[in-house]
């Protein structure tokens, strides 16, 4: 894969939460235009990875590079003028509570454009007209069921044309159908738009639909990486307990603990 | 032994809250120009903290003013001294109930509004959100609330003096017979208009400020939870309150 190919570059990244590890050398390319999926089991940080990635936290150590540039170097003003390239799909939305569905799709070409009104009312009609939600453009944000705040916060994200976009568990909390319109969007925004996707998930399925390259990431590393097929076929311990969802293996289902025999006939009350 | 600890441990935390309270003004201060070219967020902010409180402070200012009326005339009039009701009432009133009562009642109301809204906004993730968008909620969300809240203070203010002294003039003059010009000639040789009525406004100013501060710091600063919303909201009110007393003692000695 030449160089030019590559648009995010994570190399060495260490990150640690407390006395808590949860990255230890994650190595991860990310190619221009392709939808690529960070998976695993709750808890290994892969929101985490998407926050070091896009700047709102900073590792103890390793690179980000972002088309060449340095994410963790990056001033505030370089980072936001990085940000504008950038769409971010937050697991609740995170739309703006006192704005209607319309204003918040328009909020970004308010505040970064000095766009006459009419452009951006069809600008904003038209992601809307996208995502299917053109006729909730006057409703709130509390009159919207899950998978509509969810699909006017994704037509937010892809308003300002950016270059990449980040999903943030976008299947989480989805009826079935909701479930299929975002899977659905989010294949059509990456050929429609020349996107490139990185998507945080454990859906298995929803991923193997959508995703052109997946990275499995458990204990604070990278424990598989490839097609979905190719991870379907995979030997991997990992890789076999989470596609097929085993109760038992290299993730234990016991969370780490003493013998239990000390904690029930040692006398001594738990902590 | 422990008790010490304790107290160590209380003062360490004051002063880390007090240190990151300063930094947090400091941010704010620093961004407070280019917020400033948007006058439009922040009148939003004046007129949505002023509206919220305008009728609590009216009603308080009125009872407040009315009672202050009544206890100087019953006292007053033992000593014979009812004539001077009027600048006694309207200098307590300006000088101090004014501005403090002001403040309390709007760390009540307004503050917490301030710190509750600001909290749920974090915790819904929608200052994230505008982070990631390239906005600066610093700038966007919190300083124009600032603002609002330090621009809103002094008006809420003088709202409050001009409906107490007419509180007290109604108990003073209709309600016990003291004479309408007894009550308002001794105004002009007795209340100053730099030290007493603009002392009780530069007053204002700072609880404005301080109130301003605390409300957007908490809320700012919340955990981003149910729990760290509410403690953030109690936390506004209390140390607000407690601010503006001490503040209040330390402009009154450097005024006198």
């Amino acid at each position: 894969m030449s160089n030019t190919d590559v648009l995010i570059e994570i190399r060495g990244l260490k990150y640690r939460r407390g006395d808590k590890i949860i990255f230890d050398g994650v190595d991860i390319d990310i190619p221009r235009g392709k939808v690529i999926a960070f998976m695993g089991p709750s808890g290994t940080g892969k929101t985490t990875l998407l926050r070091l990635v896009t700047g709102q936290l900073r590792p103890d150590a390793g690179t980000i590079r972002i088309g060449g540039e340095d994410v963790v170097a990056l001033d505030r003003d370089a980072l936001y003028a990085l940000r504008r390239n950038m769409g971010f799909l937050f697991q609740n939305g995170a739309l703006l509570t006192d704005l209607s569905a319309f204003e918040n799709v328009a909020f970004p070409l308010r505040e970064h454009t000095d766009l006459p009104d009419a452009l951006i009312r069809d600008l904003v009609l038209m992601k809307l007209q996208a995502v299917g939600l053109r006729g909730a453009a006057d409703m709130m944000p509390s009159e919207l069921s899950g998978g509509m705040a969810r699909r006017v916060a994704l037509a937010r994200a892809v308003i300002m044309d950016p270059e990449m976009i980040f999903y943030d568990e976008p299947f989480v909390g989805l009826d079935p159908i909701s479930m299929g319109q975002i899977v659905r969007l989010i294949k059509r925004l990456n050929e429609v738009l020349g996107l490139t996707s990185i998507v945080v998930s454990h859906d298995v399925p929803e991923i193997a639909s959508v995703a052109d390259r997946v990275y499995l990431i458990a204990d604070g590393k990278v424990v598989g990486e490839g097609s979905p097929r190719e991870l379907r076929d995979s030997d991997s311990p990992w890789v076999k307990q989470f596609v097929q969802g085993l109760a038992d293996g290299p993730v234990p289902f016991h969370y780490p603990a003493n013998d239990i025999r000390d904690d029930l006939l040692g006398g001594e009350k738990s902590p | 032994m422990s008790l010490v600890r304790q107290f160590r441990e209380g003062a360490v935390d004051f002063f880390a809250s007090f240190g990151a309270a300063c930094l947090f003004m400091l941010r704010m201060l620093a961004d407070t120009p280019r917020a400033l070219l948007r006058p439009g967020l922040i009148f939003r902010q004046v007129h949505v903290v002023g509206a919220n409180s305008l009728v609590l402070i009216m009603m308080a200012g009125l009872f407040v003013g009315m009672v202050l009326s009544l206890q100087f005339y019953n006292t007053m009039a033992k000593f014979g001294a009812e004539q001077s009701l009027g600048p006694v009432v309207v200098l307590a009133l300006v000088r101090e109930l004014g501005p403090v009562v002001t403040a309390l009642l709007f760390a009540g109301r307004a503050g917490t509004a301030l710190a509750s809204e600001i909290g749920l906004m974090k915790a819904t993730e929608q200052l994230a959100g505008m982070e990631m968008m390239a906005v600066d909620p610093i700038r966007y969300v919190i300083v124009p609330r600032f603002l609002g809240a330090f621009i809103a203070m002094p008006l809420l203010t003088a709202i409050f003096n001009a409906i107490a002294i007419l509180g007290a003039w109604f108990v003073a003059v209709q309600m016990m017979g003291l004479d309408g010009g007894q009550f308002w000639a001794p105004m002009p040789d007795n209340v100053d208009v730099f030290d007493d009525v603009l002392g009780g406004v530069l007053k204002s100013v700072f609880f404005g400020a301080a109130a301003g501060l605390l409300a957007v710091f908490e809320g700012y600063r919340a955990h981003p939870t149910a729990e760290g919303v509410s403690r953030a909201t109690t936390r506004t009110v209390v140390i607000t309150a407690m601010t503006v007393l001490v503040l209040d003692y330390m402009l009154t000695a450097m005024l006198i």
